[in-house]
């Protein structure tokens, strides 16, 4: 038992973390970056910070993540990093030759009072950067939010450094991608399709970090967003934002520099959150849904009804990322079970306020998040009021092990298994993979249990 | 719209200011001088980590011991339970301690923070000790942890071990250094009595899939007296009294020669450094340790026997694999230099020669001796990166590469087989056993069908 020694009585603790349930900003920042096309992440700090990110999405993705680092020293937490910035531009653009480079502060460099913006105007100023070439940036501290903080920070800073309103509009919609696996964003990019709307979906990790095989190490693989489209962006009619947390700030930053209104909807995981996404698209963009949708949407509101006896009133424990949690937390209320423990590190009153509304209909649930929402209160409450399936990322498993309740890996990061940046969760058929997984969980475990006179065939 | 391949890795030059780490062994082509132990050139794409990381590895496996990361929370998750060191007892190390220092923190000051963590932590898990790890910004704000372990130490009446690893005060090294000189002021504090003179500490042994257990029992089959390993496996008590070994058996050159010198002096132990990898290694580490014991005989015998009876048990699957990999080229690229010494030695026992062989953390003696040992044509390189290692693998038509979690999906990409030598093998890789693990896996990898799907073989016919 890997966690014998949590006790079950909660008390509350004084700054102190034990397992926690989010990660740092600058991961965040590498993530959202790597959406972008022909773009280098770069990790302004300790060659450290640089490797743990790319060797945690490489864990989770399973493909070559590459992303340079400023290498700090001595010196330069002496004399500021500036230097280091300034040669790490010059670097990059001579050797590896990206489109754009997206620089991400760390705490380290936060803390000296490096300023990015100031930085990379000089690189500008002083003819570091080849015409046609881009250094953009964003500010994400350690120690201020989580990972989910920093991915916003840097889709705002796509925004805000790429947007530009030429005067006339496009016929176009932004689709801004929360958190969110490349699968997922195929899948928003594969629907709008189907619906007939021209969208630019960003940050878009699909055919960058779900690359094929093609026996050439792809430095720059063929996916992203690219420049031109960012650009266009401020263009765009309308923004929708998919993710109060991790997409909405770039939404409003849009709005402010371009002009262009938007609207804020969960992620499209489950029945009711892709239904909202669905109808949206169909009213901003004016146009029908198509009958391959529906089509999807019936098969999903079937096989929910085909197997309606087997979530009755089961009851959940589920950890994870905030624009994840909200609409997974609302499709499991719609599959008439009863998530009752909730937890997530990342803070934020957002996340906070949509939450309330969808607990509105489960007033028994416990929630918590930011401070003190760590895996070791997820499992006190555990073992105070024990659940029949808990959902989350890999580092679930050791509760999951240690109580005994059958496991459906959901989130960020997944070290262990294959499959979430393949096979999508959002839309109809994403939330038929998620009945799909968490009754095979449920069922998995019904036999593995049954009486042998009580052990069935048909199910 | 979208530019397909930005950069081909065929045609990459080396980076500039790499020149002086990259060394090609040909006719002519001078002496090696491998500038090594700098930091990476600013806007690498490095395959390094930093001096948290360095002491985190080394110091990770006490396993009655908690850990915990004073910073920002980023440094405790990215090193969460992710290198299989294995305990044979508590499992305290595979738990992740964080003072999450918020914004108010880096203002104000985390040391009230930690001396709270610290006190409600050691209350509810009663550790025998402590390790609190500074990251980047604790040195920036000013926290002086040695006062608060001072504190801490003296009112739970257990050794409380501040870890000095700021991230971006030197390299990994730095951080092997930082976590030695915690250990040094353990050792020394426990009893030796019993101990006896035919008795070693295991140093520098993570115990990875188990490994450490493999060495430890074939000394002890010897007739040695195994006092502490360190780390793998590692207890407390037993580092408190590693001082009364009689020699400390050092493995995995960059990380515990510092610890194995600082006893050297403050205790008189002397030290040898082996290698537990390959068959050539493996039985050379046994019979340097008996010929140190040699007013006993019989540990000689038995060393002697037990490679005898290693390899015979295992040569005849390694005749098999030999048939097979004869002829074919691996590329190494892993942590420490001494690694890939015994990597070359054990792929040659497979038929297999080295066509690219590179480190993290070589110092220059290394790489003098690993161009000793390299065929003519091969690649020497410190601190490479992606594209140097693809388009090495790529030119030098390598079946195999071995590396770590970062190089492995490079690998897999450019359509070649792959061994972790990391954090996460999955399978002991030391000791006799280990080596026809290590064959084992090699000839899975490198003969697996899937390369020949590779669109670099032909693709869709």
């Amino acid at each position: 038992m890997l966690l014998r020694h949590t006790p079950k009585e909660v008390k509350e603790r004084e700054g102190l973390t034990i397992n926690p349930a989010k990660t740092c900003q600058p991961i965040g920042a590498m993530y959202a970056a790597l959406g972008i096309h022909g773009c280098l992440p770069h990790s302004h700090g300790s060659q450290g910070c640089c490797s743990y990110h790319r060797s945690t999405l490489t864990r989770h993705y399973k493909e070559p993540v590459m992303a340079a680092t400023s290498s700090f020293t001595e010196g330069a937490s002496v004399f500021g990093g500036q230097a280091n910035l300034l040669q790490s531009v010059e670097t990059i653009f001579s050797v590896y030759d990206p489109e754009v480079i997206a620089v991400h502060s760390t705490c380290l460099s936060e803390t000296i009072g490096d300023d990015l913006q100031q930085i990379t105007k000089k690189a500008g100023d002083d003819g570091k950067i080849p015409a046609g070439k881009y250094v953009i940036y964003a500010s994400t501290p350690s120690f201020v939010g989580s990972h989910i903080t920093g991915y916003a920070n840097m889709v705002v800073g796509m925004t805000e450094q790429f947007a530009v309103s030429t005067g006339s509009k496009k016929e176009q919609i932004n689709i801004i991608a929360g958190w969110m696996e490349p699968s997922d964003m195929r899948e928003i990019r594969n629907l709008a399709q189907l619906m007939g709307v021209k969208i630019i979906l960003f940050p878009d990790t699909s055919d960058v970090l779900d690359a094929p095989q093609t026996g050439k190490h792809e430095f720059y693989p063929k996916g992203g967003v690219t420049i031109e489209e960012l650009k266009s962006t401020g263009d765009s009619s309308f923004s929708l934002a998919l993710g109060c947390m991790s997409a909405e700030p770039a939404a409003v930053a849009l709005d402010k520099k371009c002009k262009v209104p938007f609207e804020t909807l969960d992620i499209p995981i489950g029945l009711s959150a892709t239904d909202r996404f669905i109808m949206a698209l169909s009213k901003t963009a004016g146009v029908k849904v198509p009958s391959v949708i529906t089509a999807d949407r019936g098969r999903l509101v079937d096989v929910m009804a085909d197997m309606e006896q087997y979530f009755h009133g089961r009851k959940v424990a589920l950890f994870g990322d905030p624009d994840q949690i909200i609409p997974l937390t609302e499709f499991l209320l719609d599959l008439n079970m009863k998530p009752v423990h909730i937890v997530s590190g990342t803070p934020g009153m957002r996340f906070e306020k949509r939450m309330q509304e969808i607990l509105e209909r489960a007033p028994y649930a416990n929630f918590r998040n930011g401070m003190g929402a760590d895996m070791f209160l997820l499992h006190q409450w555990i073992k105070n009021e024990p659940v029949d399936l808990l959902i989350g990322n890999t580092y679930g498993k050791y509760i999951a092990r240690d109580e005994d309740i059958p496991f459906v890996r959901y989130g960020f990061p997944i070290l262990d298994r294959i499959g979430h940046s393949y096979f999508p969760s959002v839309g109809y058929s994403g939330g038929m993979r998620l009945v799909e997984k968490i009754l095979g969980a449920l069922q998995d475990r019904q036999d593995r249990d049954a009486l042998e006179e009580k052990f069935e065939l048909v199910m | 719209m979208n530019k397909a391949a930005v950069m081909d890795t065929e045609k990459i030059t080396l980076l500039e200011g790499r020149q002086h780490q990259v060394y090609e062994k040909k006719q002519g082509a001078g002496e090696v001088d491998i500038s090594c132990d700098k930091t990476s050139l600013s806007g690498s794409v490095s395959q390094r980590a930093c001096v948290f990381c360095g002491s985190r590895v080394v110091l990770y496996p006490v396993a009655d011991a908690i850990h915990i990361v004073h910073g920002p929370i980023g440094c405790a998750a990215y090193t969460w339970d992710i290198r299989g060191a294995v305990s044979s007892g508590p499992e305290l190390h595979r738990l992740s301690f964080s003072t999450d220092l918020q914004e108010m923190d880096v203002i104000y000051g985390g040391e009230k923070k930690l001396y709270r963590s610290l006190i409600e932590l050691i209350d509810h898990y009663q550790p025998k000790a402590a390790f609190i790890y500074s990251t980047c910004i604790i040195g920036l704000i000013g926290d002086d942890i040695d006062a608060v372990c001072r504190k801490v130490a003296k009112e739970k009446g257990i050794p409380v071990m501040p870890v000095h690893s700021e991230g971006f005060k030197g390299t990994k090294k730095d951080g092997y250094k930082a976590a030695c000189s915690a250990l040094m002021k353990l050792i020394g504090t426990g009893p030796t009595e019993g101990i006896g003179k035919y008795s070693i500490n295991i140093l520098g042994e993570f115990n990875l899939a188990g490994e450490a257990w493999i060495i430890r029992e074939y000394y002890e089959k010897m007739g040695i007296r195994v006092v502490a390993t360190m780390t793998g496996d590692g207890r407390i008590d037993d580092i408190r009294r590693a001082h009364g070994a009689s020699l400390n058996v050092v493995q995995c050159s960059g990380s515990m020669t510092t610890l194995a010198r600082d006893m050297q002096e403050k205790y008189g132990i002397p030290f040898i450094r082996v290698s537990y990898f390959g068959f050539e290694d493996m039985s050379k580490s046994l019979y340097d340790v008996a010929s140190l014991f040699s007013d006993r005989p019989e540990i000689m015998e038995r060393a002697k026997e037990i490679v005898r009876n290693e390899i015979r048990k295992y040569y005849p699957e390694m005749r098999k694999f030999r048939a097979a990999l004869t002829g074919r080229k691996a590329a190494i690229y892993v942590g420490g230099a001494f690694k890939t010494f015994s990597l070359i030695k054990a792929l040659r026992t497979i038929g297999m020669s080295v066509v690219l062989a590179g480190s993290q953390t070589g110092n220059k003696d290394d790489y003098r001796s690993l161009k000793e040992m390299c065929d003519e044509g091969t690649v020497i390189v410190d601190d490479s990166n992606p594209v140097e290692l693809s388009k090495f693998v790529l030119e030098k038509e390598a079946d195999l590469l071995i590396g770590g979690v970062k190089e492995r999906p490079i690998a897999f990409k450019l359509g070649v087989g792959f061994c972790d030598h990391n954090h996460e093998r999955k399978i002991p890789l030391a000791g006799f056993v280990g080596m026809y693990n290590f064959a084992k896996e090699v000839y899975e990898s490198v003969m697996s069908p899937v390369w020949q799907f590779a669109p670099r073989k032909g693709g869709l016919r």
